[in-house]
């Protein structure tokens, strides 16, 4: 009777598909493509120009090979680059004119858009394949100015923010991932956030990648101006599939003076099976400036799915006084891998940040923390301090550390510290000793390995995060 | 460079007497040397400190080929206040090998050539040096002996060459319960020499091996050193570095914990000024059960100064019961001065306990005042915590003798 709860529990629940019709743009990458992105997006022409510049280069760019978990080579022109559901011609005005197959699969991840019309909290922009398909809560925000919509409608209606902060913290002249985002992104979600105003709740957008044989390639800007706060949430999920499926977003966050950015992520996309077969590429490219003085941007992710995860969300301390920080949870089990971590630029002076990642590696996986922490010759008195933990769950899968440490400044402190063990038999005959199983123990105690982090989410989010924790590892011990 | 290298290895191959199958493996050795080249940034493992460049923009016309003349020693160079044994280079040769505070039959000098001995794959600088060095020398430690006296590696360059690249090689053989002291100790007249040394270690059971290079005179050589040590059961290698006169040098570690409780202990000091680029880099590699390592190197760094160190630990999945440890700390003094760290893990076990902590920043001001409120000037007091923060790594050093030499070098007071 147990072994089948484990056995439902084990099973990744958000592996359903939807069956819709879709619009798909001709298979493989070219100009053509691109161009069909951007007409059925009725793109100004200089986006037009700005993808196709961005694609002249991915033509001569090598994709990076330095990271630890290898893949098959994907072959990009047997991707489709665009798909969405059929009934987006004529993009919804409301959520009462959605496709009522679309509002169930939400629901059925537990997303209702409907009642949160009517519920206080959370405003959700729900990405579905490559269109945003519906925004709640728009009224309530933009009578504090508030802008938050599909970046699609935002290149449309506000085309002058976009022009000036599209490509300015990931430009085109990137990496090959993000790149291939900047000439191909489809959909994705836009924040603007006016000068002094706190927003009043937490901005939420959910992926969800449906159709097989597509990438799914959003971008995200959020912009906080002068004085301004606002807290982000992202959340993703995908149908269980046998082949890969590519995942190249791109992410920009810019803090202008005295800003606030917080940005969560809770990233479950589907790992595969416990063979290691299908899952998600996610390669992410997340950034964030710090442009203004005093301004602050926080990543904090629970990384438990997807069949590769290889991203760093980065802080590019430009401003004086600015801070950065990054808490990470990652989690792989069966053959998940993961190589993941941060970057932390100081460049303005008095800028501080501050790494906690915990990894927690079970099963035949294998884990990396990889980061960057760099003090130029100009951040004065700055202040970096990083903690990474890693935990072991049997002798099959590995656990790895690779900070790079540059200091440049007489002034600065630098102080690194990481750690990697097992569960202690002491921890667990305790927790056992007081009438846990073995599987409950490890819970709790890989909670209590991850609260640091934990406690940084939102509330909402973070009573998922915890029960997501739990559900990775169920099987994993005994 | 293709070119030069050929007809230098031509011309080293006539002046030695070398087997048909030897020249065969140092030709092979050759070739993957001129695939490869000199590393360069776009090596990960050079990522800190570009060799290509250093050698392109110091040395013109590289010449590897080395005439091979006799010199005379002068016992003027020998270290005072410290009986010891001697090997004595001069500019790559082999110039004096005096033993004469042990028992003759305790040890062995093989001159033969053994082609296992090579090391494969390791990096071009390596292949280089099994390409290109002229004479073997293995040192052949007896079952049960302890070597009486420290035994000093002179490694001299005279002023009579320059641009040329120079290679050692030696081996080391412990037998079980033995132990050897060495000390790779460098004095250097010359100038805009490439120095290439490779040595090679096997520790077999329960014996003890304590490495010692000190790297002192001021000099504009740029140098490589690797060291290969394998650890069978219960042996032990403590390793000290003490990086200072160099322009450019790069020391290289790796050790093999093969055997169930051995262990590998690492410490360095970078104390540098002027201009100088000084690495560190050490893979420890857990193999086996029960196996122990500590790493500790510390950095102060002065005016347009650059400091590196990479460590890594790899912990194999049959290695359990492993316990690993790495702290590299830093004090900068100067705006200019750069330090660069990559303390790595790479583990596959699970019953491991493994840590590594890194810290760089300035002299703390607090630390400063106080002990100038206590009558000293600022130098003194500046002078005082940074050798108080070098002396701790200093203190590691287990033979109390060679303790006193290096903290006679580096003028700290006992």
């Amino acid at each position: 009777m147990r072994d089948k709860q484990v056995q439902d529990l084990k099973e990744y629940k958000y592996g359903f598909s939807t069956d819709i019709d879709t619009i798909k743009a001709p298979k493989g990458l070219s100009e053509d493509v691109i161009k069909f992105i951007s007409n059925i997006k009725k793109e100004p022409k200089w986006l037009l120009e700005w993808r196709l510049k961005a694609y002249n280069r991915l033509k001569v760019l090598k994709e990076p090979d330095w990271q630890k978990p290898k893949y098959p080579k994907i072959d990009y022109q047997d991707l489709y680059y665009y798909s969405a559901p059929k009934s987006f011609k004529e993009k919804p005005k409301n959520l009462d004119e959605l496709d009522p197959k679309l509002l169930e699969t939400y629901k059925k991840l537990g997303i209702p858009l409907q009642e949160q019309k009517r519920l206080n909290g959370i405003a959700v922009d729900a990405v579905f394949d490559s269109v945003s398909v519906a925004t709640t809560f728009k009224d309530t925000l933009t009578k504090q100015g508030i802008i938050f919509c599909s970046i699609s409608e935002a290149i449309q209606k506000h085309p002058e923010l976009v022009k000036k902060y599209l490509g300015s913290v990931i430009p085109i002249t990137d990496h090959y991932f993000a790149t291939l985002n900047s000439a191909v992104f489809t959909d994705g979600s836009f924040v603007y956030v006016p000068p002094g105003v706190k927003c009043p709740m937490e901005l939420s957008t959910y992926f969800r990648i449906n159709a097989s044989d597509t990438g799914q390639f959003e971008r995200t800007l959020i912009i906080a101006d002068k004085g301004s706060y606002v807290s982000y949430l992202e959340g993703c999920t995908a149908p269980m599939r046998d082949e890969n499926q590519l995942h190249a977003a791109n992410v920009e966050l810019v803090a202008l003076d005295d800003a606030e950015i917080k940005y969560s992520t809770v990233q479950n996309w589907y790992p595969g099976d416990k063979d290691g077969k299908g899952g998600i590429y996610n390669f992410v490219t997340k950034r964030g400036l710090c442009q203004g003085k005093n301004s602050k941007i926080s990543w904090t992710q629970v990384e438990t799915g997807s069949a590769i995860t290889w991203k760093y969300p980065s802080c590019i301390l430009k401003g004086d006084n600015s801070i950065g920080e990054f808490y990470s949870i990652a989690i792989t089990n069966n053959h998940q891998k993961a190589d993941t971590g941060t970057k932390m630029i100081h460049i303005g002076k008095n800028t501080k940040s501050k790494i906690i990642s915990k990894g927690i590696s079970a099963g035949y996986s294998d884990m990396t923390y990889r980061g960057l922490v760099d003090i130029s010759k100009n951040a004065k008195n700055s202040s970096n301090y990083t903690q990474c933990d890693s935990l072991l769950m049997g002798n099959k899968c590995g656990a790895h550390t690779v900070p790079y440490i540059k200091n440049k400044n007489s002034d600065s402190n630098i102080a690194h510290e990481a750690t990697t063990s097992k569960i202690s038999e002491d921890q667990l005959h305790y927790c056992q000793q007081r009438g846990l199983n073995s599987e409950d123990a490890v819970g709790l105690i890989v909670n209590g390995f991850c609260k640091e982090v934990l406690q940084q989410l939102p509330m909402e989010f973070a009573v998922e995060a915890q029960k997501l924790v739990g559900i990775s590892l169920e099987g994993s011990v005994g | 460079m293709e070119k030069q290298l050929r007809t230098d290895f031509k011309k080293i191959i006539e002046s030695s007497n070398f087997s048909e199958t030897e020249i065969i493996t140092k030709e092979k050795y050759l070739n993957k040397f001129i695939q490869n080249g000199f590393p360069g940034k776009k090596n990960e493992d050079w990522k800190f400190l570009d060799l290509n460049q250093a050698i392109k923009s110091n040395i013109e016309n590289l010449d590897y080929f080395n005439e091979n003349l006799p010199n005379e020693v002068n016992p003027k160079i020998y270290v005072d206040g410290l009986e010891h044994n001697k090997i004595v280079f001069i500019n790559g040769r082999i110039e004096k090998i005096d033993f004469k505070y042990e028992e003759s039959d305790k040890f062995e000098i093989i001159d033969k050539f053994d082609s296992k001995s090579l090391l494969n794959d390791v990096n071009s600088l390596v292949d280089l040096n099994s390409a290109l060095t002229n004479k073997y020398y293995k040192i052949q430690v007896k079952e049960h002996y302890t070597v009486k006296k420290p035994v000093i590696l002179y490694n001299l360059t005279t002023s009579k060459i320059s641009s040329k690249n120079i290679n050692i090689r030696l081996d080391f053989n412990l037998e079980p319960n033995s132990a050897l002291k060495i000390i790779d100790y460098s004095i250097d007249k010359s100038e805009k020499n490439f120095v290439n040394i490779v040595y090679n270690f096997n520790l077999e059971k329960d014996a003890i091996l304590k490495n010692y290079k000190l790297d002192k005179e001021e000099n504009n050589n740029i140098k490589y050193s690797y060291n290969n040590i394998n650890l069978d059961t219960n042996s032990v290698a403590e390793n000290f570095i003490l990086s200072l006169g160099s322009s450019f040098i790069k020391n290289e570690i790796n050790c093999n914990l093969n055997g169930k409780y051995s262990s590998a202990f690492v410490n360095g000091i970078f104390n540098l000024d002027n201009n100088k680029n000084h690495e560190i880099r050490t893979s420890i590699n857990h193999l086996n059960e029960n196996t122990k390592s500590y790493q500790l190197i510390k950095s102060v760094l002065g005016e347009n100064t650059k400091s590196a160190y990479q460590g890594k630990i790899f912990v194999k999945s049959n290695a359990q019961k492993t316990d690993g440890y790495q702290l590299s700390k830093a004090i900068l003094l100067s705006d200019n001065a750069e330090f660069n760290a990559k303390p790595e893990l790479e583990i596959y076990a699970d019953d491991v306990k493994c840590s590594h902590g890194s810290a760089s920043g300035s002299l703390n001001q607090d630390s400063i005042f106080y002990i100038m409120s206590r009558g000293l000037n600022y130098i003194e007091a500046k002078e005082l915590l940074i050798n108080g923060f070098l002396l701790d790594v200093v203190e590691k050093v287990t033979d109390n003798e060679i303790k006193n030499l290096i903290k006679n070098i580096m003028g700290l007071k006992e």
